[in-house]
């Protein structure tokens, strides 16, 4: 085999690896109770098949034999560990296999799962974390390097979390009916969490997870409207990844971005989880709202074709629902584009500069106004304000300055 | 599961609408599940006296372990199935509005 197929098989194991994976960790939850044990094995498995499949070819039923070799080595662990506790897993493990001997995994293992790993009664580093580990599949070292934290550090965070969930009994299920709502609210807020962590980081593997899950969520849960609304923010974002950087890693905002190179897959599936979501008749949530922003953004030809009176309605319905200073400043901006930018500067003279102060976006769209404006003088001032707010290297930095260096008298910065 | 539930007081937390159910009337719905082994009010902290011993000496003192503004006032402990419903019960607890609930679980035999 050339190096070449060889990659492309060991891709496609991966790959269905991946797919498989979150289902047979909760089922071995669900019948063991333990949490590393049904990691280990399922680890165990997953190595076994990367090893083994590029060869053999992958199996017709690939779920069905990763968790076959998952459940008979936690068999084999159970066995060895005899104490009165694993007798009774060892029993669990087998009595769930059913008449085929395959241990079946039941639809809500994988919700199960996501709904344990984000509870509130963990800490939100945890949950994201454990969602992280568990759910996605990534190392305790993946994920260590993602937050910038030393791995032992990472291993602490999960393992205070898994002992929380033992120690407390935070219940292993989807929650009834009367939590769901408010559960399910949980779920997307560490899924978007994840989303934005790895959204425009050179490696965005943790946005991707997020897209990946937040996709398996309405899969899961197809009735439910915010995880629709959820899956086209981010979509409509991830249809932009490529665009947002130029060839030297600058940020390129969205006005000057190529809109032929955005992903009109992408937009076409959030546009779709946004129609199905409407048709429920029910108010959008805040993800919801937010999407419908994305989407007229992502359904723009160009940046002054945008249809801003939408867009500042939908900002005005958003901070009823989540009065926050950011989305005010928000729809200050948008304002700014449908009224003009004098009105832009006015929206921005009437927000609560107090609680923004420290937020670099506040004299950043001051800065954008005034220089569309071309009130040069007052657009420098403002310009470096919003620099001294952001850490030197980071794309917005390197952005900023470019913006003071091109007004109009080429100041040197 | 077992849980000891603290029933923190607030004196700086702003007041909330009390909607839901009273002391009574949580105690009744409580005790009538079977759901609560014991509980009791405590006076109040101008009434506490700490006690610990330091290089063998006895130090008595008045007043509370923690300079905290909170004060715990009361508790309960909780027989539950799981953490969820030790919360749904908590959430119930007047003083959940204005003040503060802590759930504890026990240490069990096989920790």
């Amino acid at each position: 085999m050339t190096t070449g197929a060889h990659r492309a098989t060991a891709e496609a194991v991966a790959s269905v690896v991946a797919a498989e994976r979150a289902a047979i960790v909760g089922t071995l939850i669900r019948l063991t109770d333990d949490w590393d044990l049904a990691e280990d094995c399922v680890q165990d498995a997953t190595e076994r098949a990367l090893g083994r499949w590029p060869r053999e070819g992958i199996p017709r039923s690939p779920g069905a034999w990763l968790t076959t070799v998952a459940r008979n080595r936690a068999l084999d662990v159970l066995r060895r560990r005899r104490t009165e506790r694993s007798k009774l897993q060892e029993r669990a493990v087998t009595d769930g296999m059913g008449a085929s001997g395959g241990t079946a995994p039941e639809p809500d293992d994988r919700l199960r799962l996501i709904f344990t790993c984000c509870h509130p009664a963990l800490a939100l580093d945890g949950r994201v974390a454990l969602t992280l580990k568990t759910v996605a599949g990534l190392s305790t070292a993946e994920i260590a390097r993602a937050f910038l934290v030393s791995e032992p550090t990472m291993s602490q965070r999960l393992l205070r979390s898994k002992r929380k969930i033992a120690n407390a009994a935070i219940p292993y299920r989807v929650p009834p009916d009367e939590l769901l709502a408010e559960r399910t609210g949980g779920v997307l807020v560490v899924l978007y969490l994840i989303f934005n962590e790895g959204y425009g980081q050179p490696d965005d593997r943790l946005a991707v997870e997020a897209l990946r899950l937040t996709r398996l969520l309405v899969d899961l849960m197809p009735g439910e409207d915010e995880a629709r609304g959820l899956v086209a923010l981010v979509t409509f974002q991830m249809a932009r990844r490529s665009t947002r950087f130029d060839a030297h890693g600058d940020l390129v905002p969205m006005e000057e971005q190529d809109r032929a190179r955005w992903d009109a897959g992408l937009i076409e599936e959030g546009q779709l989880h946004l129609r199905r979501a409407a048709s429920s008749g029910r108010p959008p949530g805040t993800f919801r709202l937010q999407a419908q922003i994305a989407a007229c953004h992502a359904a723009a030809p160009s940046a002054e074709a945008t249809d801003w009176a939408t867009i500042v309605t939908l900002y005005d319905a958003l901070l009823v629902a989540q009065p926050s200073p950011v989305i005010a400043l928000n729809r200050a901006i948008a304002i700014g584009f449908r009224d003009g930018y004098e009105a832009g500067l006015t929206a921005l003279d009437g927000l609560d500069a107090e609680v923004l102060a420290g937020y670099y976006l506040l004299p950043a769209a001051r800065a954008d106004f005034l220089r569309r404006l071309g009130r040069v003088d007052s657009a420098e001032r403002s310009y470096r304000a919003a620099l001294e707010l952001v850490p030197t290297g980071q794309p917005e930095h390197r952005f900023l300055r470019r913006r003071l260096a091109q007004l109009p008298d080429g100041r040197n910065v | 599961m077992k849980y000891m539930m603290f029933v923190v007081a607030d004196p700086d937390a702003e007041s909330e609408p009390s909607d839901g159910p009273t002391i009574e009337e949580w105690l009744d719905d409580v005790d009538s599940r079977g759901k609560r082994l014991t509980g009791d009010r405590l006076r109040p902290v101008s009434d506490a006296t700490t006690v610990r011993v330091s290089r063998g000496q006895l130090l008595v003192t008045d007043g509370p372990f923690t300079e905290s503004k909170e004060w715990i006032a009361g508790f309960d402990i909780l027989e539950c199935d799981d953490l969820d419903e030790a919360i749904e019960i908590a959430s119930r607890h007047p003083v959940a509005r204005g003040g503060k609930l802590e759930l504890r679980p026990f240490w069990t035999d096989g920790d």
